[in-house]
């Protein structure tokens, strides 16, 4: 295992982590031990921002390890994150106790207006956080198990792929909007109190998640790293290459795209629930296909098959969003998310941090071609 | 399923493959045996790549049997595992991972667990650092070792896939159109390689080029529409009526 | 007026019939029943009141209708000095209840009250006055509340009105109503009830089951065994009803499924194109109906009528040239990157929509229907709108025209070779970029016509698209791509798959149940239905 992890730090994936594992460290710092005039202090709502951000960079990098590496272009990733985070919002419901509106101490708010008597079934344990925190796992890594496991075997690729993933999400949508599923209908989870004992408004929890987020984003990072640089990484890129060439050379493609389609969605559901706490709400929205495919956009405008540019892309164009969804430009934010769309397939088809890498592969390539010129070309006729 | 006891390595009777109506294989019988290599021939729609895929598991016959080593039904495998027993398969069209490296390539071609979880624990051992050095020599493409496949000429590219092919170890080879837009001299030398490795292997070579048929010099088959016309040596098979009608030409 | 003197006469008729009716009692009897009868209306109870309209029903006094319909619209009024009755006519006019003759109003006066339970009772009296009615309209209407209310005293009413009726519909109705009654009466002959059963299993809807399911326990056992087959094969009729109706929801849907995919097997199908802004397209020939509308409404209020035969081709020539600018400007540098051209197209359905949310606004923009795509028909237990019919019928004919574009034009012969062979249709001197372009701008077209249609039934807002984009592709997906029928056959086969889970499971439900099956089939058939097989495939 170690040379594993030797291999899979290069100088880059070293650097990136050293970024994320100090932002983890020095945001929360400024945030809480700096006063509020000083002119290095973080407020808090940016801290929650980036936090949030910080979790959709995770959605991405989930992302990316399958489409980047696999060719799986999942278009119902949203899901999964979304699931992730009702785990987690279920959770937070049952921690709110009697301070609810009703004062049930069992029912959560909104079961108490429905009339409902009981707790439902699959709502049991998720007052501790240990269950929850197996749930935010293993709910995203069964439903995404038992999709692949069909969808693979079947060789269902491309497209095809793509259009059942948005179908999947799509479903699940027009099922937690209902109110007799169980997970609070058209309004979801909200207005939660504490999270493991301590209050989700407080500075000091805000600093804590987005810490833990950054921390949660290092961990993804690295997992995906030692993924994709071990040979079962390369198997990986050639099932995307050329998958039928794969299969002839005997290896088991669809056994390949199940284990990391449910992995990466299971990161998706650690990015889910990490974001719910931070953004205080989880409704059946999240699932909207349309969030699924504005993940895909990050992934592809930071370059997709580098991780790096993946978390990049999460949070330029986040930034972007909130730059202008908050301002008098408003109404134009979707001209320039479309323009994104076709002016990254069209001119950038490797993403900011693909085309910084060839071109300085280029540049590297070619250096050395003027130092040496090829030791053994073509075969050449033997005489 | 009838599978009777034969001696041959790949044993193919009364196979028929229809796509809409139109008949690819039609009640194909054909045997190589052990260590044999066998050439075919056969007008385009000959049927001669549905004959490759259906060996390779790529498709299911509608009916017939395919046997390996008299034992293995390949109708009930699927491509990864049919791989497994030992068939290997060169493509028409040089089918080569083009992100990966020459090296890397042949990695992923070497005999070895093909299990995901195999791949996840997976580290660089000596032996087969030497194997991949020596089929890069067989190959001669030891100055491209850490270039991409994708950037390779067409000549090479078919000469790495010929090498993933021997990295494999398979029992048995199925070379298609390996000399397709080959120098002469490279096509010399294919003829030799394949005789060279056909002194461990069985192969099967599909090919249009008559001159590197001859050069082979072994048992020739020819197809026409989708079953044998004639089989025997090149100068019987070229000597025969049906075969200058249909393909040779006069 | 005219109902005035409808009623006058209704009440001539009821005056004269019930003479003939009844046998006893004299005229001065029956105006002392009606004097009482009123005077239950003194006391202002509820109980007292409904003694009253049950009397005043069963006087058959020519005030009788004019009295109970002042009461139903709070017009009766009680002296409490003199306990006298009146019916308020204006402001200060009242009439004499007892004579129907005006009379100075005195000075105070109270109107009796009524609640639900004596709103049922001054309707079922109401039905038995009307049934005489000269409006052949009234008079089936009064014989439905009849059937409903089952009150036996309209029995002898009833009788006179079949006697007389010459309309079938209207006979029928009543016969009906005749036979609710008499199920109901514990004192009929069974005889007539078991004649009943038959008139009501004749009628064979909703209500005639209930009325059967709802017999008295005590019913005679001949009567409730005919009562329990009747039941039994109304049951067994309105399934076979439900199931039509539902064939034909189905059909309906189904129609617009595939009218929303079938520019889409093209793009898709048939180019291998991904199109997300496909919905768009729709969209943008819906609010060019919109703006159609919105023109004539302004300049020739007159052609209203002919507005959907002149979007018809515009929606196709604007949807149509915006595929062709998109073909053209965006999809042509990403053939052969599907995955690519899937979010370039998802980028541009993103600014498309929100263009036309700027230029038309976010909410929903007004798109009527011309009158011969208004209202509807019966067709046995069913009702069938006429919009819905257009569309299944205009659907056909798209579908109709385009395979005949295929078949038949030298554009759809050099079609089907781009897409069988580029390489072989190129060398053959066919332009491919401009066989692409106007393949494209064909399947928008389309597009663009199936907004037009989809207008008509659906509410034209900038997301109109987006609801249909998921379904569409499912649609194509199923079918088989590349293959016109099969895209038929999927919509036809979704819609009605639809339509027949809905009962069961509830819209969501059902439509949540159909995409996992979707998801299933993909799996066991990942080409659809009717998939190409062999080498051309691979490519």
């Amino acid at each position: 295992m170690n040379g594993l992890l030797i291999r899979s730090l290069d100088r880059g994936a070293t650097a990136f982590l050293a970024i994320v594992v100090a932002a983890a460290m020095i945001v929360p710092a400024l945030n809480l031990l700096l006063p509020e005039t000083s002119p290095l202090h973080v407020p808090t709502y940016i801290v929650s921002l980036f936090g949030k951000y910080v979790c959709y960079a995770l959605l991405a990098l989930s992302i990316d390890l399958i489409w980047g590496y696999c060719g799986i272009l999942s278009l119902g990733h949203g899901a999964f994150f979304a699931l992730g985070g009702y785990a987690m919002g279920m959770y937070l419901m049952r921690q709110i106790g009697t301070r609810g509106v009703y004062a049930h101490p069992v029912l959560p708010d909104f079961m108490v207006f429905l009339n409902w008597k009981e707790l439902p079934f699959f709502w049991y344990g998720f007052d501790h956080f240990a269950y929850a925190a197996l749930m935010i796992v293993l709910v995203p890594g069964v439903l995404a198990f038992v999709f692949g496991w069909f969808a693979f075997r079947s060789r269902v690729t491309g497209v095809y792929l793509s259009i059942i993933t948005q179908a999947m999400t799509f479903a699940l949508m027009l099922g937690f909007f209902r109110n007799n599923f169980g997970f609070g209908g058209n309004n979801g989870l909200t207005d939660f109190k504490d999270i493991l004992g301590f209050n989700v408004q407080a500075d000091t929890t805000r600093a804590a998640l987005f810490a833990a987020s950054c921390l949660f984003l290092a961990l993804g990072f690295l997992v995906c790293r030692a993924l994709v640089s071990s040979k079962f990484g390369k198997v990986l890129v050639a099932i995307r290459d050329a998958e039928a060439r794969t299969r002839f050379l005997g290896y088991r493609a669809e056994s390949y795209k199940l284990f990391v389609f449910t992995l990466s969605a299971c990161m998706a559901g650690v990015a889910g629930a990490l974001y719910v706490p931070q953004v205080g709400i989880i409704n059946p929205s999240e699932f909207a296909p349309a969030n699924s495919i504005e993940a895909v956009i990050w992934v592809a405008v930071g370059g997709r098959g580098t991780l790096t540019g993946a978390v990049l892309g999460a949070i330029l164009v986040n930034y972007a969003k909130t730059t202008f969804t908050t301002g008098a430009l408003a109404p134009y934010w979707l001209f320039v998310l479309g323009g994104l769309f076709i002016a990254v397939t069209l001119f950038l088809p490797r993403g900011i941090v693909g085309t910084l890498s060839h071109w300085w592969r280029e540049r590297r390539a070619r250096g050395e071609t003027a130092g040496e010129i090829g030791g053994e070309p073509a075969p050449r006729p033997a005489e | 399923m009838d599978i009777r006891t034969t001696t041959a390595q790949l044993y193919l009777d009364n196979v028929t493959v229809s796509f809409d109506g139109f008949r690819a294989l039609n009640a194909l019988s054909l045997t190589v045996e052990s260590g044999e290599m066998r050439a075919i021939i056969g007008p385009n729609g000959a049927g001669k790549t549905t004959m490759m895929d259906v060996i390779t598991g790529k498709t299911r016959p509608d009916e017939g049997d395919v046997v390996f080593e008299g034992q293995y039904d390949l109708t009930a495998r699927d491509e990864t595992e049919i791989a497994t027993l030992g068939i290997g398969r060169k493509f028409q069209k040089p089918t080569v991972f083009d992100m990966h490296s020459v090296e890397d390539n042949l990695l992923l071609a070497l005999k070895a667990d093909r299990r995901a979880f195999a791949g996840l624990q997976w580290r660089e051992s000596e032996a087969q650092m030497r194997r991949i050095d020596e089929l890069l020599g067989i190959v001669r493409l030891r100055g491209a070792r850490e270039r991409l496949a994708g950037s390779l000429s067409h000549g090479q590219k078919q000469w790495l896939e010929i090498g993933m092919l021997l990295a494999q170890e398979p029992k048995l080879l199925l070379v298609d159109e390996p000399v397709a837009g080959m120098t002469d001299a490279e096509t010399h030398q294919t003829a030799e390689l394949l005789k060279e490795i056909n002194r461990y292997k069985t192969v099967i070579v599909v090919e249009h080029d008559m001159t590197f048929v001859r050069e082979l010099g072994v048992k020739v088959t020819c197809l026409h529409e989708g079953a044998v016309i004639a089989e025997g040596t090149i100068d019987q098979v070229s000597e025969n009526e049906r075969v200058i009608e249909v393909y040779l030409g006069r | 007026m005219r109902t005035t003197r409808d009623l006058l006469i209704a009440l001539l008729f009821i005056g004269a019939c019930a003479m003939a009716a009844l046998t006893a009692g004299s005229v001065p009897a029956r105006a002392q029943g009606f004097d009482a009868a009123l005077d239950k209306f003194a006391a202002d109870s509820f109980s007292d009141t409904e003694v009253g309209i049950a009397a005043v029903a069963a006087s058959g006094h020519a005030m009788a209708a004019r009295v109970i319909e002042a009461l139903q619209n709070a017009r009766l009024q009680v002296d409490p000095a003199t306990r006298k009755i009146y019916i308020r006519t204006g402001e200060t006019a009242v009439l004499d209840a007892a004579t129907g003759s005006a009379a100075p109003a005195p000075a105070e006066l109270k109107t009796v009250r009524i609640n639900n339970r004596l709103r049922r009772a001054i309707e079922a009296a109401l039905g038995g006055l009307t049934l005489l009615s000269p409006d052949p309209a009234k008079r089936f209407e009064a014989a439905q509340a009849v059937f409903k209310s089952r009150d036996a005293a309209a029995l002898a009413t009833l009788d006179a009105a079949i006697a007389k009726e010459t309309d079938g519909r209207i006979r029928r109705a009543l016969t009906e109503a005749r036979a609710a009654v008499l199920l109901y009466k514990p004192d009929a002959a069974e005889a007539d009830k078991l004649a009943a059963v038959a008139a009501v299993k004749a009628r064979g809807d909703q209500e005639a089951l209930a009325l059967l399911s709802g017999l008295p326990v005590d019913a005679p056992a001949r009567v409730a065994q005919a009562a329990k087959d009747a039941v039994g094969s109304i049951q067994s009729e309105l399934a076979m009803w439900a199931t039509v109706q539902n064939a034909w929801y189905g059909l309906s849907l189904g129609s617009v499924l595939l009218l929303a995919a079938i520019g889409l097997a093209i793009t898709f199908g048939v180019m291998g194109v991904i199109n997300m802004a496909h919905g768009e397209m729709v969209m943008i020939g819906a609010y060019v109906t919109f703006v159609v509308q919105d023109a004539i409404r302004a300049h020739h209020p007159g052609l209203f009528d002919y507005s959907l035969l002149i979007a018809i081709p515009l929606a196709f020539l604007v949807s149509g040239f915006i595929g062709i600018l998109i073909e053209r400007g965006i999809i042509r540098f990403l053939y052969g990157r599907p995955l690519e051209t899937l979010l370039a197209t998802w980028g541009l359905s993103l600014i498309l929509q929100q263009a036309v949310r700027t230029i038309f606004g976010p909410t929903n923009r007004e798109v009527g229907n011309p009158s011969w795509m208004s209202g509807a028909f019966e067709l046995g237990q069913i009702t069938v709108t006429y919009n819905r019919l257009w569309i299944v019928v205009f659907t056909l004919a798209v579908f109709v025209a385009l395979l005949a574009l295929l078949r038949f034009t030298r554009m759809g012969l050099e079609m089907r070779a781009v897409t069988q062979n580029r390489a072989m249709a190129a060398s053959m001197g066919i332009r491919t970029s401009r066989v692409d372009a106007l393949t494209f701008g064909l399947g928008s077209g389309i597009a663009g016509i199936a907004g037009v249609a989809l207008s008509q039934i659906d509410n034209v807002s900038p997301n109109l698209g987006q609801s249909y984009i998921i379904d569409s592709f499912l649609v194509v997906v199923f079918g088989g791509v590349g293959n016109l029928w099969g895209t038929l056959v999927g919509a036809f086969t979704l819609g009605i798959a639809n339509k027949f889970l809905e009962p069961f499971a509830g819209a969501v439900l059902g439509k949540i149940a159909i995409l996992v099956l979707i998801i299933l089939f993909i799996q066991k058939r990942p080409r659809g239905l009717f998939a190409l097989k062999g080498r051309a495939v691979e490519a």
